[in-house]
């Protein structure tokens, strides 16, 4: 009986016990160790959520507070990682990507390819991502698409406090640049997490549900959302096999058209606007790969082409939620059923 | 006198909070004795039937097929002797209104396992039951002490049972510095010291029955007896290949052709149970863990070790599954020993045979 810890301690456990087995791991970012305004020594914040509580005082002079620039820190860890060093960076909300695009888009997903394999850059971006706590246009965009996109990165999007720590030491100990994306709302959940160390690979998907009727595929908080609306449905004698895809690159393909050639059907689920996005990368994918096997159009469940909205009421309207899943579903098993 | 029994539902291992009921295998106003199998019931780890613990007629189904119910919750009604329905009603009316499901992760679950340094390294083990010569549980290869979910209650009515993750295994210390069967044997051994267990009954499944059968080979005075189940040890040959794709196996769908050839019936491997498999091979040092014990037992199709020498010293029990796909249940032949062989189970058959195993055991430990 494994014992119970949150998204936010397990992602805690995993740098802790990280900078305790290899000394090259440091953490950098805004507010890491004092935040707020506070000395760093006493009660130190860590973090804007509390994410790296405590690691101050365990890890002297390896929790860094930057600037509030990141273009300089990130730019600091990136140069450290190809120095040997292994950063784990805190970009504290992904909305700030633009001001450290460079870094990331030019400098860290490029030097493998431009050096020949001979530099690596160890370096781990972990950020705040997601919709839901009342934090407006600027504060709760879902860019992992943004970083898919990107050759030379490695994107990872955990959905359960087993996977982020398993997830977290493994994107510490890869040689390649990683960016760990957190859902806001899922720092409280609870789940068993062993207090052993493990890893989880990367570009392994997790059949969270098996059926045989619908596959959902989706990642990060969504997968819950997904859980949701299949536990409705099985209520109403519809199967749904629930795929969470864990990382978005490496993507495991094979997983996903698995499933599709069991079911026939498809629903992808992204908390990310439509154009560009996992839902339409994925769709395209099957579309191409397992047109045979469909039975049915497929159907995507995203956020619509719109910043997230200030309004509660509008941005409880903006996430996708478990009616639109279950209506998308019902409307791809009419679809298969008027076809046939 | 008459006396009313509740069936409720069981636990199987330390994670199941709850239970869906499948079929119904007895009917209202059925016989039953002790042992029988009243009612098949799925969890999201595995499927199997609830055994009644007591006679009775089987007075009311209380649970319907399909319905999910926390542990502890009300099945069936037995009653020895007469009762009235009214009283049946007043029964179910009063259980229904005192239950409260466990699950709270504050709410204390019942005995739970214990973990100390024992022999130098940390070891987790689950007592229950007391009294009599303890009985020790010693898992197999990659399995751990929930391998005997099914069996362990119901041995510890009679007497205290521990089952132990050997290291390597479970939630015991990974590392092994030798990697052969006597490190694990020792730790057995150290355990019993730890515990002030002069003496006790071993039973062990698969490698765990080559360490049992090692530690009465190193220990002749610490061991009662010998049940030996889907053993090691007993004969020359081994499915290789499946030590082999066990260890090497990382993913889900590597590990699905593994783990259904340690059932006769392949649907007992769900989701849950590969997902719990994969589980505990990421955490560091299981790997090579495995890889040490898979080379320390076997070299290929044949084993390395044949203790059948160990036998004639001590009371043995040997039980097998005639469709075990891992050591032939032809091995069972020929051995100085009281034999089960099961024809429908396979290698887990303390798992698909969980009541025959359960009461030849019973009724071997009786004796000894």
């Amino acid at each position: 009986m494994a014992r119970k810890i949150s998204y936010q301690q397990a992602i805690n456990e995993a740098l802790a016990q990280e900078m305790r087995r290899d000394n090259t791991v440091f953490i950098i970012g805004e507010d890491v160790a004092g935040g707020a305004g506070a000395p760093g020594e006493e009660d130190a914040w860590g973090g804007v959520l509390g994410v790296t509580k405590g690691l101050y005082h365990q890890f002297p002079g390896r929790v860094l507070d930057a600037p509030l620039s990141e273009i300089g820190y990130v730019g600091a860890a990136v140069g450290a990682a190809t120095q040997g060093l292994r950063p784990v960076c805190e970009l504290m909300f992904v909305d700030f990507a633009g001001c450290c695009l460079d870094q990331i888009l030019n400098q860290a997903a490029k030097f493998r390819y431009m050096f020949g394999g001979k530099a690596v850059t160890p370096l781990v971006m972990r950020t705040m991502y997601g919709a839901g706590l009342r934090a407006a246009a600027q504060h709760s965009q879902m860019l992992t698409s943004l970083w898919t996109h990107i050759p030379g990165l490695k994107v990872v999007c955990p959905s359960s406090p087993y996977d982020a720590k398993g997830l977290l030491i493994q994107a510490i100990r890869d040689n390649d640049p990683v960016i760990f994306c957190e859902h806001k709302l899922l720092y409280s959940m609870q789940g068993e997490v062993p207090e052993e160390v493990y890893t989880v690979p990367f570009g392994e998907a997790n059949f969270l549900r098996d059926g045989d009727d619908v596959t959902l595929v989706t990642y990060g908080r969504m997968v819950h959302v997904a859980l949701e609306a299949a536990n409705n449905l099985a209520r109403q004698g519809i199967d749904c096999e629930v795929l969470d895809l864990r990382t978005t690159s490496p993507l495991d393909e094979d997983s996903i058209l698995e499933s599709v050639e069991k079911t026939g059907r498809l629903v992808v689920i992204d908390e990310a606007n439509p154009r560009c996005s996992m839902a339409t990368d994925i769709s395209a994918l099957v579309a191409q790969k397992a047109f045979g096997a469909l039975k049915g159009p497929i159907e995507m469940v995203t956020a619509p082409h719109t910043p997230v909205p200030f309004s509660d009421a509008l941005e409880d309207l903006y996430i996708p939620d478990a009616a639109k899943i279950e209506a998308a579903v019902r409307k791809v098993i009419e679809a298969a059923r008027s076809a046939a | 006198m008459s006396q009313i029994h509740t069936l409720t539902m069981p636990k199987w291992g330390l994670s199941m909070t709850e239970g869906r009921v499948d079929t119904w295998l007895k009917q209202e106003g059925d016989e039953i004795n002790k042992g029988d199998e009243v009612l098949d019931v799925e969890t999201d780890k595995i499927s199997s039937s609830v055994e009644a613990p007591f006679s009775g007629v089987l007075r009311r189904q209380v649970a319907r097929p399909d319905e999910t119910l926390p542990v502890g919750a009300l099945l069936a009604v037995v009653v020895e002797g007469e009762a009235e329905e009214a009283e049946i009603d007043a029964l179910v009316q009063r259980f229904q209104a005192e239950f409260v499901a466990e699950g709270g992760a504050d709410q204390a679950q019942g005995p739970a396992p214990q973990k100390a340094e024992v022999g130098g390294r940390l070891l987790r083990w689950f007592e229950l039951g007391e009294g009599g010569t303890p009985l020790v549980l010693v898992h197999g290869f990659g399995g751990d002490l929930n391998n005997w979910l099914f069996n362990h209650p119901a041995l510890a009515a009679e007497r205290r049972v521990i089952a132990l993750d050997l290291p390597g295994h479970g939630e015991s210390a990974k590392a092994l510095q030798r990697g052969d069967l006597d490190e694990l044997s020792e730790t057995v051994l150290a355990l019993l010291d730890h515990l002030d267990i002069a003496k006790a009954h071993l039973a062990g499944h698969s490698m765990g029955g080559a360490v049992s059968l090692n530690v009465a080979r190193l220990a002749p005075q610490r061991v009662a007896s010998l049940s030996l189940v889907a053993s090691a040890g007993l004969g020359e040959s081994i499915n290789g290949q499946y030590l082999q794709g066990f260890v090497a196996a990382a993913n889900r769908n590597a590990l699905k052709p593994q783990m259904v050839q340690l059932f006769a019936d392949p649907a007992l491997v769900t989701r849950q149970m590969l997902e719990d498999m994969l589980k505990f091979k990421r955490l560091e040092g299981v790997d090579d863990a495995l890889r040490q014990l898979a080379s320390a037992l076997a070299d290929g199709d044949r084993q390395r070790h044949d203790l059948r020498g160990v036998l004639g010293q001590h009371p043995a029990l040997v039980v097998w599954g005639g469709k075990d796909a891992i050591i032939p249940a032809s091995q069972a032949e020929g051995l100085e020993a009281e034999v089960l062989v099961l024809p429908e189970a396979g290698h887990m058959v303390q798992m698909e045979a969980a009541e025959q195993v359960n009461q030849q055991l019973l009724a071997f430990l009786r004796k000894h």
